[in-house]
C-alpha cells in the first residue's frame, strides 16, 4: 500500500494505471487493425490514408497514455523519417518505373516487363503497392506531427 | 491591407458561388458524370483493374495523379513542421 502511495506522489498529474494497462493492451490491436486496413483496401472501405492513420494514432496513443518518451522509444524519430521518406518515394518511384519500363506514368500494367503476371494483375498489384507506400508516408507523419505540435519541437515532456 | 485581402477573399468567393449555378442539378441522371464517367467505371473496374471495391480502384488506379499529390501535400505539412519546430538532431 506505501508503494502505491509513493508512486502515486511521483506519478506525474493524470498518468494512470487503468489507462496505462487498457493501453498496453489495445495498442497491439489496433496497429492490427491498421495493417487490415491497409492491406484489404482492395475489398473493403479502407487504404493507405485510413490504414496508415489508424496506425499513426496508436503512436499518438501510447504518446498521450504514458508520455512522448515512450512513444518515441517504440518508433524513433530517425525511423520515423525514414518510413515519410520512403513512403512517398514508393507511390513516385512506381509511378516513375511505369513510364521508365515503357508504360504510361503511373499505369501499372507497364510492370509486367519486371515480373510476368497478366497486366490486369499487375493494375491490382500496383494499386496494393502504392496503398503502401500511403500508408507509410500518413503513419510516419501523423506521429511527427503529434509529436512536434504537442511538445513544441522539443521532444521532452508532451501533453 | 486587410480590407483588401478581406475583398479579395470576397470577390472569388462570389465568383466561385457563381460558378455553381452552371454545375448539374444533384442526382440527375441526365448529367453528364452520371451518363458517361459513372456507368463506364461500373461496368470496366472488375474486368480493367480486378478489383472489386470501385472506389480504391479510381483513387489508386483512374485518378493515380491525384492520390500522388495528396500524398505529396501531406508529406510537405509534416515537412514544414518539422522544419520549423523541431529542435533536436533527429
Amino acid at each position: 500500500m506505501k508503494l502505491v502511495q509513493e508512486r502515486a506522489k511521483t506519478k506525474a498529474v493524470g498518468e494512470s494505471l487503468i489507462i496505462q494497462t487498457a493501453v498496453r493492451l489495445m495498442v497491439p490491436f489496433i496497429q492490427l487493425f491498421g495493417l487490415y486496413v491497409i492491406v484489404h483496401g482492395h475489398y473493403s472501405p479502407g487504404g493507405g490514408f485510413q490504414g496508415g492513420v489508424v496506425l499513426g494514432a496508436s503512436f499518438i496513443l501510447l504518446g498521450v497514455a504514458f508520455d512522448l518518451k515512450t512513444s518515441l522509444r517504440r518508433f524513433s524519430l530517425g525511423a520515423n523519417a525514414v518510413m515519410g521518406n520512403i513512403g512517398v518515394l514508393i507511390y513516385a518511384g512506381i509511378a516513375v518505373l511505369c513510364a521508365l519500363l515503357g508504360g504510361l506514368f503511373l499505369d501499372y500494367s507497364a510492370l509486367v516487363r519486371i515480373i510476368p503476371l497478366d497486366p490486369v494483375e499487375w493494375r491490382s498489384l500496383g494499386i496494393f503497392l502504392v496503398e503502401l507506400g500511403v500508408g507509410l508516408a500518413v503513419m510516419s507523419i501523423m506521429a511527427s506531427l503529434f509529436w512536434d505540435l504537442s511538445s513544441g519541437g522539443e521532444m521532452d515532456e508532451g501533453l | 491591407m486587410k480590407t483588401l485581402a478581406l475583398m479579395a477573399t470576397l470577390i472569388t468567393g462570389a465568383i466561385l458561388l457563381y460558378g455553381t449555378k452552371d454545375f448539374a442539378p444533384w442526382g440527375d441522371p441526365d448529367s453528364p458524370p452520371n451518363r458517361h464517367v459513372s456507368p463506364y467505371y461500373i461496368e470496366e473496374t472488375i474486368k480493367e483493374t480486378h478489383v472489386p471495391n470501385i472506389v480504391t480502384a479510381v483513387v489508386a488506379d483512374y485518378r493515380g495523379y491525384d492520390t500522388m499529390f495528396e500524398t505529396v501535400v501531406i508529406y510537405c505539412a509534416g515537412l514544414v513542421v518539422v522544419s520549423v519546430l523541431r529542435r533536436t538532431k533527429p
